[in-house]
């Protein structure tokens, strides 16, 4: 509640839950009370102590209008100040964080949500994100505007298709070390190039599968964190940015909004070198190539390089820079909640809870969130002990 | 009763009517296509010919007057060979959607290329190419619509 109070100078991620799969058997409502009661309970907070909820939900995906007030009071929200960021959590992470750090709220709730098992396909959906008189009576959707995003990659930097395989290889292969994760195999690239193809140069395995799931995080100020943890991890920087709309207005290889996103997010947690100084990366490759691409606008490599880092193993689990130890999107893919899951499994990383998926000493990780066709909108963040 | 017999899910379909205003700028576009003319705006700041034709510049965020035909051919920019189905697409798979970079423009167009063998799935990517050359194909009977053009096909 407004204190009259400070403006927090820094906002921590005090606890995490989350719960994915295929097909989970509980509603909308019954998830939400069950990730939100979980994390409430490991932090110790009650639901009076609770200042604010920003939820990540989608109407036309949860087939609802409001959809955040069909399970506002699942996520402890019963007559509070609350809000909702329209379908991806991590821009209801940075939300949250604004929020906490305005110093009206000392404690913010984060939830994202989505049951893909009881909604159209995610391209019937996409297709509906273009307007339409220009770009939904040609078709595009999520799958189609990544596929000529990655064929253009292949095109102008001379990639083979097997490196998007290589992608989907390593992040399927995490997954299996992931209880929350819903598709784990231990594939080979010969597998992934023998899957049918949806739309060249993409094949099924290098697409994100369709998921059920929910994850919370309970943000807090300086001040409040201490009463919930001895170990809050800090969101050292954070910003997000949209591309023009129109889809041939764009360089789809070039990625500047995430460019941008990252410098300014780099810039403010003091971050120069970010191979080097980040140790765990969680970022949204819904689509194989586009963690390539991902990879090349985070500054972790130069432009066209991107190849050169899976190939050599740099972002694998035993390499300088390990990238999606959890399996990333295209192992598990709750729509809205993809971007809170990834600041999930970060902290985790931190905390040196992660399991069997843990990178040792981890101290400093990135999260990236991505919406829209071929990465129109992105949100990074840079979270530390 | 027994518990079994209650279904776990309740299943509907949601159709609403809805209607979209094209606007002036739209309209002037798409009178165009009705003409078998592709039209851009030049805008004064950047130089760029943006298509399709639009009230503003968003990089330069300033009000465009200045009306331009393009060609209705130019290069394929990007691809994707679509081969699967979904609820709601507006034309049957197989196909191929493209950015094209048209003649006289300076930002991409979507639309689909047609006029390809596709058979083989496998074998699509060596009849298409990006840098390949392709022109449009005018629909009959046109109405202003981005479907004016059918599709583009390759120039052989």
């Amino acid at each position: 509640m407004f204190k009259g109070g400070f403006m927090s100078e820094k906002v921590a991620i005090v606890g995490v839950a989350q719960k994915c799969g295929e097909n989970l058997m509980d509603s909308v409502r019954g998830l939400a009370f069950e990730v939100t009661k979980t994390v409430m309970d490991k932090v110790g907070l009650t639901r009076e102590e609770l200042d604010t909820v920003v939820a990540s939900s989608s109407d036309y995906w949860q087939g609802m209008g409001c959809s955040n007030v069909f399970h506002f009071d699942a996520a402890a929200g019963y007559l509070k100040d609350s809000t909702k960021a329209e379908e991806d959590s991590g821009l209801a992470l940075a939300y949250g964080y604004m929020r906490v750090r305005s110093g009206h709220f000392d404690t913010c709730l984060v939830i994202g949500i989505t049951k893909c098992s009881e909604a159209p396909p995610i391209a019937t959906l996409t297709n509906i994100y273009n307007d339409p008189f220009y770009q939904r009576p040609i078709g595009l959707e999520e799958i189609s505007a990544a596929a000529l995003q990655a064929n253009q990659y292949m095109s102008r930097y001379k990639v083979s298709e097997e490196v998007g395989a290589e992608v989907a290889v390593k992040n399927l292969r995490n997954a299996l070390f992931n209880p929350h994760a819903h598709r784990k195999m231990r594939a080979t690239v010969e597998d992934v190039m023998h899957s049918p193809v949806m739309a060249y140069p993409l094949r099924e395995l290098m697409c994100c599968p369709a998921s059920d799931g929910a994850c919370a995080l309970i943000l807090a100020s300086e001040k409040a964190a201490k009463k919930f943890t001895d170990d809050p991890i800090w969101i050292k920087g954070i910003n997000w940015r949209a591309e023009p709309y129109f889809m041939g207005d764009r360089d789809i290889l070039e990625n500047r909004a995430l460019k941008m996103a990252s410098q300014k997010a780099y810039e403010m947690a003091g971050i120069k070198n970010p191979l080097k100084e980040i140790d765990v990366a969680e970022i949204c490759e819904p689509y194989a190539f586009q963690e390539l691409l991902w990879y090349e606008a985070l500054g972790f490599c130069s432009r066209g390089e991107g190849a050169k880092l899976i190939k050599d193993g740099v972002t694998s689990m035993d390499g300088e820079l390990p990238v999606n130890p959890s399996g990333g999107v295209l192992s598990t893919n709750p729509f809205c909640a993809r971007g809170a899951i990834r600041a999930a499994e970060a902290a985790l990383q931190l905390w040196g809870k992660a399991g069997e998926r843990q990178v040792p000493d981890a101290e400093t990780a990135l999260v990236h969130s991505v919406h829209g066709l071929a990465g129109q909108l992105h949100m990074v963040a840079i979270l530390g002990r | 009763m027994s518990q079994e017999e209650v279904k776990t899910v309740r299943e509907a379909e949601i159709t609403l009517p809805y209607k979209w205003t094209i606007g002036p700028s739209g309209l002037r576009f798409f009178q165009g296509l009705k003409e078998k003319k592709i039209l851009g705006t030049k805008c004064h700041k950047c130089g760029r010919v943006l298509v399709p034709g639009r009230k503003f510049c968003p990089r330069d965020f300033v009000e465009l007057f200045d009306w331009v035909e393009v060609k209705d051919e130019g290069t394929i920019r990007t691809y994707a060979f679509v081969n699967y189905s979904f609820v709601g697409q507006p034309r049957n798979p197989p196909y191929i959607v493209a950015v094209i970079d048209l003649d006289g423009a300076d930002t991409g167009f979507n639309h689909y290329v047609m006029g390809i063998d596709f058979s083989d799935p496998e074998k699509v990517k060596d009849q298409v190419k990006i840098g390949m050359r392709v022109k449009a194909v005018w629909a009959e009977k046109r109405v202003g619509a981005i479907t004016d053009i059918e599709y583009f096909k390759p120039i052989k």
